[in-house]
């Protein structure tokens, strides 16, 4: 009796985000997809824009990242997000509307259509989500994985002479005057989780703005497909990711004001 | 200028179909310019910002098919147009919005191929258009214009059977068409009504949430969604069958072609007739669905059937199989651009005529 009441006296510091939904994730034990989605549903949380958002995830792991966010979503095909996000924007645009797309899918396959909706300035927000592989297909050489990385279709290393070099399409795009904010995240340590967070509040505050496209790359890791445990992950994207693919903003507005 | 009431006018048919469309209450047009079909976008380029819309040049028929799916997926009205090598392009999103059951209406001005090939007519897209063309059982409606007043027309008609039944309508025309200019009546501004369908992703106000897929990982719901389909390409088979008939009647040779075509057979009819052979004409104006039971009742008491086309022999396989053996089925193409003129269709009839009298003869 007494036990019961000191469980029903302690105060609830934490709770998952309620516009995530009870469906059990298919991600991968240790991926930052599962991270990276409560933290953009609590931010749909907190700023109570859930009924008011529409989300595309294109082909790639997160493809059913409708199961999980208790949002109106749609699917896209491989590389495809952003003209679809373009598609329901323009129809409308009182909506916030963001994509959320891989590496393989937003800096390979769809590299025109991710340089040119952020190039018309298209009101929309652009998660990229950057682990140097292709998660779902089972691990294969990525437009942005590393110098030497190996994967099932680099199996002796990538080799720049061979496969060019890692694609840095967030310091790229960067350039694109129709970008408004650009920043590098992350979601491996509490602090990158925090910063993380901040970005995408920013970036769904700046939408409301009408001056641009917001674009969050999300440094990240894939224990499946480079073979490693979780924790490894962690200590490869500190050592040999971050070196490559730098935290921080890169691109924030100059002016705010009217 | 006076948009809001009918009116007629004298107009290219690209350029009917683009006003045609704004007049049809079009959302959204997303394009990429190729010839023979360019006037579409640069007509609505022209004409929404000053009326009503949203208009907007792609990078590529890649991106703009992908903007009609999430703009599709959003409940609006859409439209995109291309030529053939552009509708290549389009055909993974297109197997995409037929799976997700997205209203939309695209147009295929359709010139000579394979390849780049070249700017004039053609209809070498034919199977590209009724087979489903992308990956995977799916199928448009597809409806053929023969001239510029029906590519008015069937740009209101395209959008009421993708509405009705949440599946991509397709206009097959082709570079003459597009080009050529002709008397064109068109319908009042704002009489064909749209409401944002209750399944399409506006923000989930006051109801469970929406989503557009066509995942399905589970083969058994995967087979579900395609005997969903199919069950609904049975329906529009039994439902929206269109054609015209041409001194069909006491028909003794029929004429079977498709849009610009069948108006120059219709003209091959008239010289037959002349010349005192009965040659009739069917125009299948629906080409999913194919118009199969005029043809198979047809085949029953004609001695021929002359498929008319600007390829090099699409449609005459769908009239074989209507045909189912009853009757000889001929062929009649010009390719590469070239259009068909009504004597060497004459000539054709004369030696199909000809022929089977020399066979009858032979056999007596």
């Amino acid at each position: 009796m007494q036990e019961e009441m000191l469980i029903e006296e302690m105060e609830c510091v934490y709770k998952k985000p309620h516009t995530l939904t009870d469906e059990y994730m298919h991600y991968c034990p240790g991926c930052g997809h599962a991270v990276a989605h409560k933290i953009l549903m609590e931010v749909v949380d907190e700023m109570g824009i859930q009924e008011d958002i529409i989300g595309v995830a294109p082909v790639g792991c997160s493809v059913f990242a409708y199961n999980y966010m208790n949002i109106d979503m749609q699917e896209a095909a491989h590389g495809r997000a952003s003209a679809v996000a373009t598609g329901i924007k323009r129809v409308r645009p009182d909506k916030y509307v963001f994509s959320y797309q891989g590496d393989g899918d937003l800096a390979a396959i769809g590299t025109a259509e991710t340089i040119h909706t952020i190039n018309r300035g298209e009101n929309i927000l652009i998660v990229f989500i950057n682990n140097g592989i292709y998660g779902m297909t089972g691990g294969q050489m990525a437009p942005t994985s590393l110098f030497g990385q190996k994967t099932s279709t680099s199996p002796y290393g990538r080799d720049v002479a061979h496969n060019g070099y890692p694609l840095k399409m967030t310091d790229l795009i960067a350039h694109l005057p129709g970008a408004y904010y650009v920043t590098r995240q992350a979601v491996h340590t509490p602090n990158t989780v925090r910063k993380f967070k901040k970005a995408l509040k920013n970036a769904f505050e700046y939408q409301k703005l009408n001056k641009g496209t917001c674009f969050i790359e999300v440094v990240s890791n894939c224990p499946s497909g480079w073979k490693m445990t979780p924790k490894e992950t962690l200590t490869y994207i500190e050592e040999k990711m971050l070196p490559e693919y730098p935290l921080g903003d890169i691109k924030v507005p100059t002016q705010n004001k009217n | 200028m006076e948009t809001n009431k009918s009116e007629i006018r004298l107009m290219k048919g690209n350029e009917a179909l683009a006003e045609a469309a704004i007049r049809a209450g079009l959302d959204a047009y997303f394009g990429y310019p190729i010839t023979p079909q360019s006037e579409v976008l640069e007509y609505l380029t022209l004409e929404i910002p000053k009326r009503r819309g949203i208009v907007l040049q792609a990078e590529s028929e890649v991106a703009s098919i992908n903007m009609i799916y999430g703009a599709a997926g959003a409940g609006a009205r859409v439209m995109t147009s291309s030529s053939s090598p552009g509708m290549s392009l389009m055909q993974e999103g297109i197997s995409y919005i037929a799976a997700a059951e997205l209203p939309c209406l695209l147009v295929n001005v359709v010139r000579g191929g394979p390849g780049l090939g070249t700017i004039q007519p053609s209809q070498g897209d034919y199977f590209q258009a009724t087979k489903g063309g992308g990956h995977g059982d799916y199928r448009l409606i597809v409806l053929a214009p023969s001239s510029v007043q029906e590519m008015c027309d069937f740009v209101f008609e395209g959008f009421k059977l993708a509405e009705k039944y949440r599946n991509p309508t397709l206009i097959l025309s082709d570079g003459a068409l597009g080009q050529m200019m002709e008397k064109v009546e068109f319908p009042e501004d704002g009489s064909l009504p749209h409401q944002i369908p209750t399944w399409a992703t506006t923000g989930k106000k006051g109801r469970e949430r929406n989503f557009i897929t066509s995942l399905h990982m589970e083969p058994e719901k995967m087979e579900e969604i395609n005997l969903h389909l199919q069950k609904k390409y049975k329906e529009i088979e039994e439902n929206e069958v269109r054609y015209e008939t041409f001194e069909t009647d006491d028909a003794e040779v029929v004429l079977v072609a498709f849009g610009l075509p069948a108006r120059i057979c219709q003209k091959t009819v008239e010289l037959a007739r002349a010349k005192g052979i009965k040659a009739g004409l069917v125009r299948p104006i629906t080409l999913f669905p194919f118009p199969k039971k005029i043809i198979s009742d047809l085949s029953k008491k004609i001695d021929h059937f002359l498929v008319v086309e600007l390829n090099a022999g699409q449609m005459v396989e769908d009239v074989m199989l209507a045909a189912n053996g009853n009757c000889p089925v001929h062929f009649k193409g010009r390719m590469g651009g070239m259009l068909v003129q009504p004597e060497e269709v004459l000539e054709e009839i004369e030696k199909i005529v000809e022929e089977s009298l020399t066979l009858n003869a032979g056999q007596e």
